[in-house]
């Protein structure tokens, strides 16, 4: 620790290297973030929001059956380890002759697990509505499906951002678990080039900033989506 | 107009409605006073099917549902449009303007054109007064606004009958008289209306038939003037007793 900290200041010839390190990896790692992290993000966020829904509906809806799949559902996935999950599409599956490669695997795992944690967040949401939304809804003649779409969900949309924000801004994370199903992002690249350089705090560390600074843009976001939906309330 | 035959509700044990038997003429007011508890928003809630009675008849313009059958979504929301509903709490849409508050039964449900629903909520948010209202947020606007934004909301798929649940008990005192006012309005246009309300001074300039309810049934019924001055029935002059 002591050596580092002192070459890192002192030995001209170690900080030009550190530096060379640091800008030669920069590119491989924002790249595995563009065409690998960010995308696996937003495709098993958003398919991820729809199971969500229907499974917020299926747990808010009047049939046992439906109710109870939901629950079943959501237990399962919330009851078990994301990676123990990724491990079982990935190397478990194939030996009953389901394979499937590691993105589509990652999308999978990631997708269930948004679902099932969102669901909650949403069905909370939808209760959070005050019963007199539902209705002054109905009694303008409104049908169930009327009501959620005009109603109810533009309202619980503004209640579900900042824990849907929470979750978004966990799974950019998550996703480097999916290096361990031998999917190639960010993080699997940071591995790669450390392993060739041995420089494994400088990359590792590279790689959290990289994370961190999405993480920081992905949170302006959040805000400004806030303000948008504040409009409407005092 | 509305025709109620027999009806009963119960909340589990508990029976709301007993045996409620109620004729309202096109164009009547009717206004609906008694003790909390008494029953009188749950009789009005069942007209508009909020609450569903366990049995009776009702009967609103040409349509009829008897509820000791099983009664489709279908019918019920064909039932439901006939009415128009005031609530104590407003219940409007806080996410929508105004005038996209009035709109959105007209638009969503009866599916008119955006300009024409847009144009004719206009008119009835300056009926009420609120002309200078119309993009306006329902956060911003007063109670009694909000109240008034509401019942524009309710005249606006262009029902027969409103129905008003307390539409005054939430409001600060000095705004009560400017929604009795767009109330006292409507009135005389002809428009058939039941009010729970416990404004005893609308009643007796505005009713056509005053019914006093107690432990869910109609104990006492009559003109203003019988039912505020002339009745001997003793829980009606009770209840009146206490509440002036």
């Amino acid at each position: 620790m002591k050596m580092y900290l002192s070459n890192i200041f002192t030995n001209s010839e170690m900080q030009e290297k550190y530096i060379d390190i640091f800008t030669s990896s920069f590119l491989p790692l924002v790249k595995g973030a563009l065409y690998n992290t960010l995308p696996l993000t937003f495709i098993a966020f958003g398919i991820g929001l729809v199971l969500a829904v229907i499974t917020a509906l299926m747990r808010l809806s009047g049939s046992k059956i439906l109710r109870g799949m939901a629950r079943v559902y959501v237990s399962l996935i919330r009851g078990t380890p994301l990676l123990v999950q990724l491990f079982i599409i990935f190397f478990g599956l194939p030996s009953v002759g389901v394979t499937i490669n590691p993105l589509i695997s990652a999308v999978i795992g990631f997708s269930l697990n948004m679902g099932a944690y969102n669901s909650e967040v949403i069905r909370a949401a939808i209760l959070s509505i005050p019963k007199g939304q539902w209705e002054a809804a109905e009694s303008i003649g409104m049908s169930h499906t009327q009501m959620l779409r005009r109603i109810i969900f533009p309202q619980a949309t503004r209640v579900s951002i900042p824990p849907l924000s929470n979750s978004f801004i966990g799974l950019v994370k998550d996703t480097s678990l999916a290096s361990l199903i031998t999917y190639s992002e960010m993080f699997r690249k940071a591995q790669e080039i450390a392993s060739q350089n041995y420089e494994f705090l400088l990359v590792y560390s590279e790689a959290a900033l990289i994370y961190w600074i999405i993480c920081v843009a992905l949170t302006f976001v959040q805000d400004r989506v806030e303000n948008r939906l504040e409009r409407y309330v005092s | 107009m509305i025709k109620v035959s027999r009806m009963n509700k119960h909340f589990g044990d508990l029976h709301v409605l007993k045996d409620i038997d109620l004729e309202v003429k096109k164009g009547e007011v009717i206004v609906v006073i008694g003790p909390s508890g008494s029953g009188k928003t749950t009789l009005l809630r069942t007209l508009n099917i909020l609450e569903q009675p366990d049995s009776g008849i009702i009967n609103i313009g040409e349509q009829s549902i008897d509820f000791s059958q099983p009664v489709s979504k279908k019918e019920k929301l064909k039932f439901r449009q006939q009415t128009g509903m005031v609530f104590q709490n407003h219940n409007l849409f806080p996410h929508l303007t105004a005038i996209e508050n009035v709109m959105e039964g007209p638009v969503t449900v009866q599916k008119v054109s955006k300009d024409e629903a847009r144009k004719k909520a206009s008119d009835l948010l300056t009926k009420v007064g609120l002309g200078q209202k119309l993009d306006v947020y329902p956060h911003q606007l007063s109670g009694g606004q909000q109240q008034r934004v509401g019942i524009a909301r309710a005249l606006a798929t262009g029902v027969e009958v409103i129905l008003f649940d307390e539409p005054t008990s939430a409001l600060d005192p000095e705004l009560v008289a400017d929604v009795l006012d767009v109330m006292k309005e409507l009135a005389k246009e002809g428009m058939t209306m039941v009010v729970v309300t416990h404004e005893m001074g609308f009643a007796q300039e505005v009713a056509d038939q005053v019914l006093f309810m107690d432990e869910g049934k109609i104990v006492n019924q009559g003109s203003p003037d019988y039912i505020f001055n002339q009745t001997d029935e003793s829980r009606t002059r009770q209840f009146l007793k206490r509440i002036q």
